[in-house]
């Protein structure tokens, strides 16, 4: 993914004389955590900010480069049967929780079948396809599955399916456990302190299993609840890493232009956040193809990247993000063509119904994203309204189905089977919550083409699903996608291998070291 | 005692209004949109309809209002303000925890505005006409004027990222590990930027008030006996116009020490401090109900203590004034 960032090209070089130079030892990263996180227990809790830090405290057995392919981490090892059902992980020997315990295959087995099946709704969904794990000795795992399912080997991440104490958990009530607090893994760093609203501190596990890891002697993560005081914070040095998100899009230009700065998009590559405008399929004027057609051809989309996510991310094509797989582009693409909108609705004689949209209540670049997205619709003759809320009315606002138009985004976890599909199939319409098919879009064309592309084996097969369901979905146009979206992680330049996988500093701190 | 069968008076009526303000603030929060399951889900990005369940059970929310209503007030009768869904961890020691440093703060920005509000105040009323007196009440209608957030902000980039002289944010050192007398020093320095924000608005209210509440005193038949006594000027200032002067004051400042709990949410957000009015706003933000009671019910309780308060300090300040319950 190369940029026409300037100063991506400096920290790919200094990327490449670090690799070279040897880690130093010691030292802290201060970094910017925000909103602060409800809890650590990565287990049972998977808010963004929960992941961020838990990520170096709690482990997968896999973890994933940036080309998604799939990593040892407590597993060192793994095989696939023949007919792809049958998934044998070696775990790795000598490991041991924070407390000196040992980790054996009996913690993998209690954390995926007994803990995180009550607990991790995004898992849940994906062990359904799981018949039976077992664990023939003490180092080894063997997930058998009811029938294949193309995107196994990617749910194997921190986030996805982190790693509990089966000794501290079992037979208790995992909500109320006051270990929750003082949370235990094998990951390179351990939880020492949290001041509320000030900082969590973690501190270098000295045991860690992976021989010289981590670097590092100490996290502080700094809590800053405005973001212009967090740009202020990297400014006078008080925090040397702003995960992506920290501050607003309007700082990145000016915060990177500082001496000994550097910036990367890199790190979001497994999540591959993509966003768009849910339309409502059911009922007003979005629910006319002709109407939804005309909103993706009067959208200035290159405008939108360019002037307000500073030239970051890019423009998407249809549901796929162009960092998953089995993206395909040779779908109906959507210039920015104002004629041709105005045409489409002429043709389907709109009668100037205005339409509300709803934009995404996370802060100054989303607002004036959605004055755009009406400046745009607008110039075609779309009436529209902003129809402003908070988070918690958003929510509701999208949840129940009450909105024309409305701001999203989802990640799509590196594969169509676990972040895609449930945005388009039938069987995900249900009120009450605003991450599955809002927009109310129902086609048994797709459904079964996603039903197939899950289970279906080979590789070769699911691409020709896949290639199948964008076409059609891009035809549709269910939703209006907007952006791939690219968050920058910025930081000093003397901090070094901050961002080595597909989860970026969600993947913890393990390899980073500060010159 | 008269004064003992006010104060019991005052205080049977302070939980009469403490409890309407519960009942009344219980029903206002509910009736918001959006509910702390659904924030919290999507928080974390994903959901199903069992995540939303448990969450909802967990919490009482899928119970009729009048009952969650109930469980709230007999929990808050025995002291017990419930647990915090987005925290986790129980409404009161949230509440305790970041108390302390609210208290700093809006108890510094108090002392600070009225000292220097009513000091400024006495000098401009002294000097009326002169271009002291210009100097400071032009000054003090900036302050006035001016919109908190901006005056923060504006102080941060002179103050720390040009000058570097102060801490931008946060109430100490992260990470600095200092104890003693140094940490005081460090939380002190911390403390300059956002309580002279927080405070600069009162201190122009006290100044224009002192000024004005000054100079319509010393036109009074009283002073002018003072004066043709022979009293020197400025014992005339002190005893007889100040003095007499000073009540509209103390009720503006109870009024602000009313509003010390909630009244720093701004403050607190831009400059990071850990206290009680970020805490409740975000609680507001994520729908976190019981929180948000909580932190209404201490800033009610505060409001209520202050006035009593504030009812004593007149009797000091003019004991012909009764208190009446």
């Amino acid at each position: 993914m190369i940029r026409g960032f300037l100063l991506g090209g400096v920290a790919a070089l200094s990327m490449i004389f670090a690799a070279a130079a040897a880690p130093v030892e010691g030292g802290r990263a201060n970094v910017v955590i925000q909103p602060e996180p409800p809890g650590l227990m990565l287990g049972m809790i998977q808010n963004g900010p929960t992941q961020m830090v838990a990520g170096n405290i709690y482990e997968g057995l896999l973890r994933y480069d940036p080309s998604l392919k799939p990593m040892p981490q407590l597993a060192e090892s793994w095989t696939v049967s023949g007919d792809g059902t049958i998934y044998t992980f070696k775990l790795r020997q000598g490991v041991t929780w924070h407390d000196g315990e040992p980790f054996t295959s009996a913690d993998v087995v209690f954390s995926v079948d007994v803990f995180l099946r009550e607990t991790h709704a995004r898992l849940r969904a994906s062990l359904v396809h799981v018949e039976n794990i077992s664990a023939p000795d003490d180092h080894t795992v063997v997930f058998k599955l009811k029938q294949p399912f193309g995107p196994f080997l990617g749910i194997f991440e921190v986030g996805t399916m982190p790693m509990v104490p089966k000794h501290i958990y079992e037979g208790t009530d995992f909500k109320t456990n006051p270990a929750n607090n003082t949370p235990i893994g094998t990951g390179p760093f351990k939880f020492k302190e949290w001041v509320k609203g000030s900082h969590i501190l973690l501190v270098k596990n000295e045991n860690y299993y992976q021989e010289g890891k981590p670097h590092l002697d100490e996290i502080y993560w700094h809590v800053i609840p405005d973001a212009a005081s967090r740009a202020v914070a990297f400014e006078t040095g008080t925090v040397d890493i702003l995960p992506g998100g920290s501050v607003e899009n309007f700082d990145v230009q000016r915060l990177t232009a500082l001496d000994n700065t550097c910036v990367t998009d890199k790190g979001w590559e497994f999540f591959a956040p993509q966003s768009w405008l849910w339309l409502n399929n059911r009922e007003g004027p979005t629910a006319d193809v002709r109407f939804r057609k005309a909103i993706m051809y009067a959208m200035d989309r290159e405008f939108a990247k360019e002037v307000l996510w500073n030239g970051l991310g890019d423009v998407a094509t249809g549901p796929f993000s162009s960092k998953i797989r089995f993206y395909s582009d040779k779908v109906t693409p959507y210039p920015h063509d104002p004629d041709k909108a105005r045409e489409l609705l002429k043709e389907m004689g709109y009668d100037g119904t205005p339409i509300r949209l709803l934009p995404l209540p996370y802060g100054e670049t989303w607002q004036r994203w959605a004055e755009a997205v009406k400046q745009n619709l607008e110039e075609v003759g779309i009436k529209v309204e902003l129809v402003a809320t908070d988070v918690a009315g958003w929510n509701q606002k999208v949840a129940d189905w009450d909105y024309d138009l409305a701001f999203t985004y989802l990640y799509q976890y590196g594969d169509p089977a676990l972040g895609v599909s449930r945005t388009y199939v039938s069987t995900n319409i249900a009120k009450g919550s605003p991450w599955n098919n809002v927009a109310g879009y129902a086609s048994p064309e797709v459904d079964k083409l996603f039903a197939d592309g899950a289970v279906a084996f080979s590789d070769k097969k699911r691409e020709g699903v896949y290639t199948a369901v964008q076409k059609k979905l891009v035809d549709d146009v269910p939703v209006a996608w907007l952006l791939e979206l690219g968050f920058p992680t910025i930081y000093r330049c003397n901090v070094k291998n901050l961002i080595t996988t597909g989860i970026g500093v969600n993947d913890g701190f393990k390899d980073a070291w500060i010159e | 005692m008269a004064l003992a069968r006010f104060l019991i008076g005052r205080l049977f009526k302070a939980a009469l209004v403490l409890l309407a303000v519960l009942v009344l603030n219980f029903f206002l929060i509910h009736a918001a949109p959006g509910d702390p399951a659904a924030v919290m889900a999507g928080e974390a990005g994903a959901a199903d309809q069992i995540f939303l369940d448990q969450l909802r059970e967990r919490f009482g929310l899928n119970l009729p209002l009048h009952e969650q209503l109930w469980i709230y007030i007999s929990g808050v009768v025995q002291l017990d303000f419930g647990f915090s869904y987005r925290q986790q961890m129980p409404v009161l020691d949230l509440i305790l925890d970041r108390l302390p440093a609210t208290l700093l703060l809006t108890g510094t920005a108090f002392v600070i505005s009225l000292i220097m509000g009513v000091a400024a105040g006495a000098v401009a009323a002294m000097r009326r006409g002169r271009w002291s007196d210009t100097a400071i009440t032009t000054a003090a209608l900036i302050f006035y004027a001016t919109p908190l957030y901006w005056v923060a902000l504006m102080a941060v980039l002179l103050f720390s990222v040009t000058l570097g002289w102060l801490p931008g944010f946060g109430m100490e050192t992260v990470g600095g590990n200092y104890t003693g007398l140094d940490r005081w020093l460090d939380v002190a320095e911390h403390l300059v930027l956002p309580a002279l924000t927080l405070g600069l608005f009162f201190m122009a209210v006290y100044t224009r008030m002192t000024r004005a509440s000054m100079l319509e005193v010393s036109r009074l038949d009283f002073v002018k006996t003072a004066r043709a006594k022979g009293l020197k000027p400025g014992v005339i200032q002190r005893r007889h116009v100040l003095r007499n002067a000073i009540l509209p004051i103390v009720t503006l400042a109870g009024l602000q020490a009313g509003q010390m709990v909630g009244g720093a949410i701004l403050t607190e957000t831009v400059f990071a401090w850990p206290g009680i009015g970020r805490l409740m706003f975000e609680a507001l933000l994520q729908r976190d109900y019981n929180l948000l009671l909580g932190v209404f019910f201490i800033s009610a309780a505060m409001v209520i203590l202050f006035n009593l308060v504030t009812d004593l300090v007149y009797r000091i300040a003019d004991p012909r004034i009764e208190a009446a319950g």
